[in-house]
């Protein structure tokens, strides 16, 4: 086949092009509904896009292809996203392995390490708010004869360091600790985490899907073993993702969970997602360049939400307000169902009330509960995840529309009345039907 | 220089009317499909449209097709499901597999989940059916059977239907890999015995970074990725929801075109097979060509000169495209596997090049590469 600027791979660009204009102009006028749930997901940024798209139709080559130049490009094209990628986080492109996302990366990372460390010990520490990928893969771990230890964490969210390290054993071969939590953002102490593990000789892992790109994350200085992150909650591509493994100091080794023609130096088989990798690596791109103003300008408007609907009676922020990403909200409206919330202005804003993995179940948030909430206010909870192309506008609208909301349905309930009534609604013993 | 792309048994160029149908989803339709506002339930939605569309064209269930991120992690999650989920204690494959079996068969032998046995191949390089059967009737361990249908490097078929009736008499598992094949060939799942298939959609000018997964609905198995409900529990992270799309639309479109398409590139294939022998009367071909064969697949063998040995070499600095095994190996110098096993280990005689074709491709092209190799040889 012959390739020229003049075939339909052309059109297609530019008729790509308008729809950028689409996505841009939503970004720019206040167009319903809002899309205030960046940690569930992100919108792919246009230059992402613009970036990846040579890489469907025209350079489609197989990146282990090494006879032709067909191939040639696409693997020039994944080592230049793998420094991208590497660059961000600072680590050596040798050191990322890209797998299909974040929940591929946590599982790549805690059973190749359970199972390349075998001779060495079972056990494995984690905690118990973290995301479905990491406890999932632990409960895993655990039917096949492992051992896990699920760390509590404080009314904070924070994890309790001294607990973290009685908990070590000679067993101990990995601590697994997310970064920043999906649901409350709240940031663990990373750097005391692995000065532990350092200390006593075990690995640590560390989900930072929620972190890498919103907040400097540094390999080095942060100690960190394994990192799993993942594009799609950075304005990249879904279907792409990465596992960070140390090369030196300590030389990390995983058993792989994909075998087959020994692509990503022998840890991951599969022909590579070039579209997917180069957005990746455009998507790290930005982020790098972006991230502190981008921060600052997040926080802020995060904070001037916050503070607007603190403004109602008994709301509370869920998780430690400090040590927290600079987009998420996590709040409790008590005396309001956060289902019934929703409902309130489903079709306006789009918001989570709990992790999105779960939340089409109306079971209320392990997380929150894992902070020590009743359920009630776990089932009154919202989680507000700002990004890239969120604007004052569209939080002034929210402020106005969760306010209204919530004093609505609080006119309507019950329990608000008792509760105003000065009614100790936690002493009323309930009948049972 | 224009290039010539021969080698889409490696991978296809994506259809730009696939990349239409992804755009949607790349841009505006961004949501999580498990989020339950408006972003998220139109791409849940999408998402099972796209499910019901593959399960019709294979003529399957949709509650039988699992979205993978390619054919690789498909094929190890069928065959680490059947020892670990359906018990399976014992393997039966050929030498010839893609290394995502091999490899995945070998781990499981070193680490003592299943005894692994080899059938033999015939000279064409077909599975030796008697021999098979032989396997089969020779223990009562419960046992899987993985066979590719399609070999990748010289594209030998497989008698799916026969394997699989086969493994029903025996009550074996039958795990084929389908990836050469899916969008090149039909398929009636509901009428074949075969407990799992694997595709990738860059194989059809589909996405790369997507493949599916079939699993028969009489057979239930555990989730290979852990954490969260996606695919009904089955496989766990958020879904490549474009690559999704743009799998189910590029099968679409395969299926719509394949009368024709399926013509046209085997009379590219017949024609260069005729041309090269008369032109080099001293060239064979791999594997059963003439036979049961890919339409999409003619590995050719060159005897092996001092100029033939830097075939592939020339054949790229005159923009030609192929390969010499599969792109998974291509790294490596030593002669691939299945030319290996096809050839009892006596293949150093010859220098096997791989020439795959789409619809892309023309018998001007064909003509290019003769003459081209007029002056290699």
């Amino acid at each position: 086949m012959t390739l020229t600027p003049e075939s339909s791979t052309f059109d297609v660009t530019l008729s790509i092009r308008k729809n950028h204009h689409l996505l841009f102009n939503y970004c720019m006028e206040l167009k319903l509904p809002i899309y205030l749930d960046n940690n569930a997901t992100t919108p792919m940024d246009p230059r992402v896009l613009e970036a990846m798209l040579p890489y469907f139709v025209e350079n489609f080559g197989n990146a282990a292809s090494r006879n032709h130049s067909f191939g040639w490009v696409a693997e020039e094209a994944v080592d230049y996203a793998r420094e991208q990628v590497a660059k961000l986080i600072n680590a050596d492109p040798k050191e990322i392995i890209f797998t299909s996302g974040a929940t591929e990366a946590d599982n790549l990372a805690i059973k190749g390490v359970y199972e390349m460390y075998a001779s060495k010990g079972n056990h494995i520490i984690t905690a118990t708010t973290e995301h479905k990928a990491v406890l999932d893969t632990c409960k895993h771990i655990e039917k096949t004869g492992g051992k896990v230890t699920y760390l509590n964490v404080k009314a904070d969210g924070l994890i309790d360091l001294a607990e973290l390290e009685a908990a070590i054993t000679p067993e101990t071969i990995l601590i697994a600790i997310m970064y920043g939590n999906n649901e409350i953002g709240v940031i663990q102490p990373v750097r005391e985490i692995s000065a532990i593990a350092r200390k006593h000789g075990v690995l640590f892992f560390t989900d930072a899907t929620q972190a890498v790109g919103k907040v400097p994350v540094d390999v080095q200085k942060d100690g960190i073993d394994l990192m799993a992150f993942s594009a799609h909650k950075m304005y990249g591509p879904k279907g792409v993702g990465a596992l960070y493994v140390r090369r030196k100091n300590p030389r990390v080794k995983v058993t792989a969970q994909m075998d087959g023609g020994g692509h990503e130096r022998g840890m991951r088989s599969g022909t590579l997602n070039v579209p997917g990798i180069v957005g990746f690596g455009k998507a790290c791109e930005l982020c790098m360049n972006e991230m502190e103003s981008e921060a600052k300008r997040l926080s802020a408007m995060r904070d001037r939400l916050e503070s607007a609907l603190m403004e109602l009676e008994e709301a509370y922020v869920n998780g430690n307000r400090e040590h927290r990403l600079p987009h998420t909200a996590n709040i409790s409206f008590k005396y309001v169902e956060g289902e019934g919330l929703m409902m309130g202005f489903n079709k306006d804003i789009a918001v989570s009330s709990g992790s999105a993995c779960t939340s089409a179940s109306l079971e209320p948030s392990y997380v929150l509960k894992a902070l020590g909430l009743g359920d009630d206010l776990a089932h009154s909870s919202l989680r507000f995840g700002l990004g890239r192309f969120t604007t004052d506008e569209q939080i002034d609208y929210t402020i106005n529309a969760v306010r209204n909301t919530v004093l609505k349905l609080r006119e309507m309930s019950p329990l608000w009345e008792m509760y105003k009534e000065g009614v100790d609604i936690d002493s009323i013993e309930w009948a049972h039907h | 220089m224009s290039r010539i792309y021969l080698d889409n048994a490696a991978t296809t160029a994506l259809n730009p009317e696939v990349l239409d149908a992804m755009m949607p989803f790349l841009t505006e339709k961004f949501g999580n499909p498990s989020s339950i506002y408006s972003y998220g339930r139109e791409t849940k939605l999408a998402i099972e449209n796209a499910r019901k569309s593959v399960a019709r064209i294979l003529n399957a269930n949709p509650g039988e097709i699992f979205f993978t991120s390619g054919g690789t992690e498909s094929t190890n999650t069928a065959i680490n499901a059947a020892i670990r989920d359906l018990g399976c204690k014992r393997i039966i494959t050929s030498p010839v597999e893609h290394h995502a079996t091999l490899h995945t068969v070998e781990y499981m032998e070193h680490s003592g989940q299943a005894k692994l046995c080899y059938v033999k191949l015939t000279k064409e390089g077909h599975v030796d059916m008697a021999h098979l059967e032989e396997l089969l009737a020779d223990s009562s361990l419960k046992t899987l059977v993985t066979l590719m249908h399609a070999n990748n490097e010289v594209g030998n078929l497989l008698d799916i239907k026969a394997v699989g009736e086969l493994c029903r008499k025996y009550d074996a598992i039958f795990h084929s890999d389908t990836v050469q094949t899916v969008g090149h060939y039909p398929f009636d799942l509901r009428n074949t015995y075969v407990h799992f298939i694997n595709a990738a959609a860059h194989k059809f000018h589909g996405p790369k970074g997507v493949g599916m997964l079939y699993v028969n609905e009489n057979i239930s198995i555990k989730p290979y990725i852990n954490g969260g409900a996606q695919e009904r529990n089955m496989r766990a992270g958020t879904e490549n929801l474009y690559g999704i799309i743009g799998f189910a639309k590029a099968l679409e479109l395969a299926t719509k075109n394949y009368e024709e398409d399926s013509n046209y590139i085997k009379e590219l294939k017949q024609y260069m097979g005729t041309k090269l022998k008369e032109t080099f009367p001293n060239v064979s071909f791999n594997g059963d060509s003439n036979g049961r064969s890919l339409y999409t697949v003619l590995n050719v063998a060159f005897p092996l000169t001092e100029r033939s040995d830097m075939m592939l070499f020339n054949l790229d600095m005159a923009g030609i495209c192929v390969s010499g095994g599969s792109a998974c190996t291509s790294g490596a110098n030593s002669t691939s596997h299945v030319i290996k096993a096809i050839y009892n280990g006596c293949s150093d005689k010859i220098v096997p090049i791989r020439f795959s074709f789409s619809r892309h491709n023309t018998k001007e092209e064909i003509d290019t590469v003769i003459e081209k190799l007029k002056e290699l040889i």
